[in-house]
């Protein structure tokens, strides 16, 4: 095991004449649940790309356990889970079926994997309906087997992409919960949002990003001290004027 | 690559092809509904029953001093179970008729054909002092099977007409004045089509993986994947299986499907054995172009338009439709052109699984399918999986 669980270096990422990604630099340890925060276009889902090897890097670089994105994608995918923002699933298989191929891709063994699902299903409070196809479920439903899919593999870096979004209170407290239970067995957790109220109820340090660059750093109690901000919702208003909140 | 990852994605791609109604029809319902409506349409039903020809029948000779002649031809017409004669006054009538459709052919028995057949038996090894006449045949050329048939059907009624039972090929008197040079069949036209049916029910697995790929590549599966340690190659082999798979079931099916209908194939096990493995090779040809489709398409519907460009020649230069001239210059380039003429060979000439052509066929298709696969995986990495 490496001895930051992510190191980011002077990232930057350009499409054309649009920076998405501006001169990044981060490091993350094991056990942490880091969030990306951010409004929409600010970066936050290419950094993630970035991190999961879907999209190389223009300049800088980054590493996950060790492995780089670029020169080592297969070790990367190796140890990381993702939950894409746009939860991508086979409309004709079951939640189950969805799940389990995302752990078989891992090579996770049959036995473990049952039983891994089980589980899983359980906490996620999805037992009743984990037999049904993935299409007739509902957008909270399609959100939490998305989590699990990303997750099966008992990832050591979980990539969780704006995983609450559209989701109800209770579907989100459930993945809350879930979440919670992950960092405890030591994982590192990337997690974005835009929610500032999931940041601050979940996160050990949050980024601040705002149109590809950082623009602060540190715990929400830590951030909102140094600002004098009541959340970090104020946090973000009065270091870039722009109102962030969406509501939870 | 790894085999378990293969696996799991052929078994995810066969789940969607027996749980998505659209899917299930076009590659699954589709070929057994074809075989079906075709062969009903165009077949004998039934095992063995030849088709009956609606023939119509203006006798010139009826006055003559010799009529009895006419009368025992028309008998052996009549009495046949293959025609349907049915009498006309007069030549434009049954030209009409003809034209109409109404007829499969129409036959003219000329004046003094009586008197022929008595100048034979006269001097039956002197061709000199014979009366020849000859017997007016009109055929239905929209009929392929009874251009095909009638001719040597008519001239086995003659022969019997003028030696009995007994038919002998020798110079006659008479003799029949339309198509010449036709072999005698009892082939029906669902036999000349059945072969074209396996490469027809197979094309539209092209539509189904170009739609499968874009839907993939738009929903965002592919991204997902990419994020596992499954390589592509895991997943493009998986889709090659997959469909590999499928072509060898929609060939059980609509072997099994014309066997319940009644056709019997000129071929031994070896053929059928042959069809299959024609069929795997044809199905790296559909996932090739299926690739190619979906590269060139922003959406699975633009996919679906797409692959029609490769669906409709092979539909109609390749299969079961008749080509010639131009077209059958175009049909070269058509890798189920290749398919249909290895299986006609099998099960319409009787050839047997030695024969070269049909290896030389495979061989084609296969090379043209491994082609494909490739350029296809090439494009479809290179400009659409990410």
């Amino acid at each position: 095991m490496s001895e930051s669980a992510i190191t980011i270096t002077n990232l930057t990422k350009r499409f054309g004449d649009i920076t998405a990604v501006d001169n990044l630099s981060l490091e993350i340890g094991w056990g942490e649940l880091f969030g990306i925060l951010g409004p929409n276009g600010a970066g936050k889902s290419t950094t993630v790309n970035i991190l999961n090897t879907l999209l190389e890097p223009t300049d800088g670089s980054a590493t996950v356990d060790g492995h780089d994105v670029v020169f080592d994608p297969e070790g990367v995918r190796e140890v990381i889970g993702v939950c894409p923002q746009e939860p991508a699933f086979y409309r004709f298989l079951t939640g189950e079926e969805n799940i389990s191929l995302m752990g078989e891709m891992h090579l996770v063994p049959k036995d473990i994997l049952k039983e891994r699902i089980k589980t899983m299903v359980e906490k996620i409070g999805m037992e009743d309906h984990i037999k049904r196809r993935a299409k007739d479920y509902s957008g909270g439903m399609i959100r939490r087997i998305s989590m699990l899919m990303a997750l099966i593999n008992d990832p050591k870096v979980a990539l969780l992409d704006e995983p609450t979004v559209a989701m109800d209170p209770k579907s989100r407290r459930a993945v809350w919960d879930f979440i919670r239970e992950l960092k405890e067995q030591g994982k590192v957790i990337i997690l974005t949002t835009h929610y500032m109220e999931e940041a601050q109820e979940l996160c050990d340090r949050v980024a601040i990003i705002d149109e590809g660059a950082l623009i602060a750093l540190g715990s929400p109690a830590e951030l909102m001290e140094e600002h004098r901000a009541k959340n970090l919702e104020e946090v973000f208003l009065k270091l870039t004027g722009k109102k962030l909140r969406e509501a939870v | 690559m790894n085999l378990r990852r293969i696996l799991a994605l052929t078994k995810k791609e066969l789940r969607k092809t027996t749980r998505e109604t659209a899917v299930l029809f076009l590659l699954i319902i589709f070929p057994i509904m074809i075989t079906f409506v075709f062969g009903f349409a165009f077949g004998a039903i039934g095992g063995g029953n030849t088709t009956s020809f609606d023939v119509g029948l203006l006798n010139l000779d009826s006055t003559g001093t010799e009529a009895d002649w006419s009368y025992a031809f028309t008998g052996n017409l009549t009495t046949s179970e293959i025609f349907t004669v049915y009498n006309f006054n007069d030549n434009a009538t049954g030209q009409d008729a003809l034209l109409q459709g109404n007829l499969d052919a129409f036959i003219i028995i000329p004046e003094g054909f009586g008197n022929s057949v008595e100048s034979y038996y006269g001097a039956p090894f002197d061709p000199s002092a014979w009366a020849n006449t000859t017997i007016g045949l009109y055929v239905d050329s929209g009929s392929m099977i009874a251009v095909s048939a009638v001719p040597p059907l008519v001239q086995e009624a003659l022969m019997k007409t003028i030696f009995g039972s007994d038919a002998i090929a020798i110079g006659l008197p008479v003799e029949i004045g339309s198509p010449a040079l036709v072999e005698s069949s009892t082939f029906t036209q669902w036999d000349y089509m059945a072969p074209g049916i396996f490469a027809f029910a197979a094309i539209f697995m092209t539509m189904i993986v170009a739609q499968t790929m874009t839907v993939e590549r738009d929903e965002g599966l592919l991204k997902r994947l990419r994020t596992t340690p499954a390589s592509s190659a895991d997943y493009l082999v998986s889709q090659t299986v997959s469909y590999m798979i499928i072509a060898v079931v929609q060939v059980a099916l609509v072997l099994a499907s014309s066997f319940a209908i009644g056709y019997r194939p000129a071929s031994g096990i070896a053929g059928v054995a042959f069809t299959f493995v024609i069929a795997l090779a044809f199905s790296l040809v559909a996932v090739g172009f299926g690739l190619i489709s979906a590269t060139i398409s922003k959406s699975a519907e633009a996919a679906t338009g797409m692959s029609f460009i490769f669906i409709m020649p092979q539909m109609f230069f390749g299969t079961f439709m008749p080509v010639g001239g131009v077209t059958e210059a175009i049909s070269m380039f058509i890798p189920s052109k290749y398919v249909t003429d290895a299986l006609t060979t099998l099960f319409l000439r009787g050839a047997p699984i030695t024969t070269p052509v049909i290896w030389t066929n495979l061989a084609i298709v296969s090379v043209v399918g491994v082609l494909l696969v490739i350029v296809g995986i090439f494009l479809f990495e290179r400009f659409s999986s990410r």
